[in-house]
């Protein structure tokens, strides 16, 4: 599970609160685009010390978060 | 100008490589060479890079036209340099032939290496750039993506698809901070080009005689420090295509 890091940084970049971060939050709902979600990882990788590769679209911070477990086996 | 930046130039251990890395190290750039052929060649480039311009200077052999060797060669530079600020995709070749007598192989080859190459540098060094929120691409093309050339369908096909690669990276990468411009030589005088005294084309140079190497080498160094410059293809070509 990576959605309190991943919550953190996204209320870090967009100022909201991050009680209102939900795992159903769509990025493009938080101002977050496509391209913000590849710093984002980045961000990320920092954070929680992995190197993760962004190799498909992700919609939700839930989509995030598997991806990112995915990528962990 | 380029102090603390770090530059990638693919293709580097000779030509406009060669030329391209002097001038960045000149600037104060420190330079990772990458290059698929003896790794010698482009430690004697990094050699004269740290003793004549006092920068850091590493060789990489890699296939850019390997997406998961790109990838290797990138994270290496990111753990010797610490990130990247420039990559100029440089890395190209020919395999001349009519279109009617080409061999499949020759059409695919100049495509992987040129084309396919200048993206896979890009796809790994992109996240670098992003993080920085700063970043300069420099695909180098050539006038005959721009007008053709007989005897080049492959070679203009890959140059021209970068033109595309550029203006689209542009766009894509603009909102990061991040630029990507192309240059295009006309006929230069480099080891790939060979002897071009004969061609007839020479004459219908406006200047009138071929480039060289450190032409090429001054558009580069223009393009890493212009930084309202984004999308632009610069023409170094006496001309010849305008």
């Amino acid at each position: 599970m990576y959605f309190d890091a991943i919550a953190k940084i996204v209320a870090e970049r967009t100022g909201c609160d991050v009680a209102d971060v939900k795992p159903e939050s769509k990025f493009s709902e938080l101002g977050i685009d496509s391209l913000d979600t590849v710093e984002l990882l980045m961000s990320l990788e920092d954070e929680i010390g992995i190197e993760i590769e962004l190799d498909q679209k992700v919609e939700t911070i839930s989509d995030l978060d598997k991806f990112i477990q995915s990528k962990q086996g | 100008m380029l102090n603390g930046k770090t530059a990638i130039i693919t293709g580097g251990s000779r030509g406009l490589g060669e030329a391209i890395a002097y001038k960045l190290a000149s600037m104060g750039a420190n330079i990772a060479i990458v290059d698929i052929g003896d790794v010698s060649l482009s430690d004697k480039v990094c050699a004269k890079c740290k003793d004549e311009y006092k920068v850091e200077a590493k060789a990489y052999q890699c296939d850019v036209s390997n997406f998961d060797a790109a990838k290797e060669t990138v994270a290496n530079i990111k753990a010797d340099f610490g990130t990247a600020h420039i990559l100029v995709n440089n890395a190209g070749i020919t395999r001349d032939g009519l279109c009617a007598m080409m061999k499949e192989e020759d059409f695919d080859k100049v495509i992987a290496v040129n084309l396919k190459g200048a993206f896979n540098m890009i796809r790994h060094t992109a996240g670098l750039f992003i993080r920085n929120r700063e970043g300069c691409i420099i695909n180098i093309s050539s006038v005959a993506g721009l007008m053709g050339n007989v005897g080049q369908c492959n070679y203009a096909a890959s140059k021209a698809g970068l033109v595309g690669l550029t203006k689209t990276i542009a766009k894509e990468l603009a909102p990061k901070g991040v630029r990507c411009n192309a240059i295009a030589p006309g006929f230069i005088a480099t080891d790939m080009t060979g002897n071009q005294t004969e061609n007839p084309l020479l004459k219908m140079i406006p200047l009138g005689k071929m480039g060289d190497a450190d032409d090429i080498a001054e558009a580069a160094g223009y393009l890493a420090t212009a930084k309202y410059v984004t999308g632009e293809v610069l023409r170094v070509d006496g001309g010849i295509a305008m």
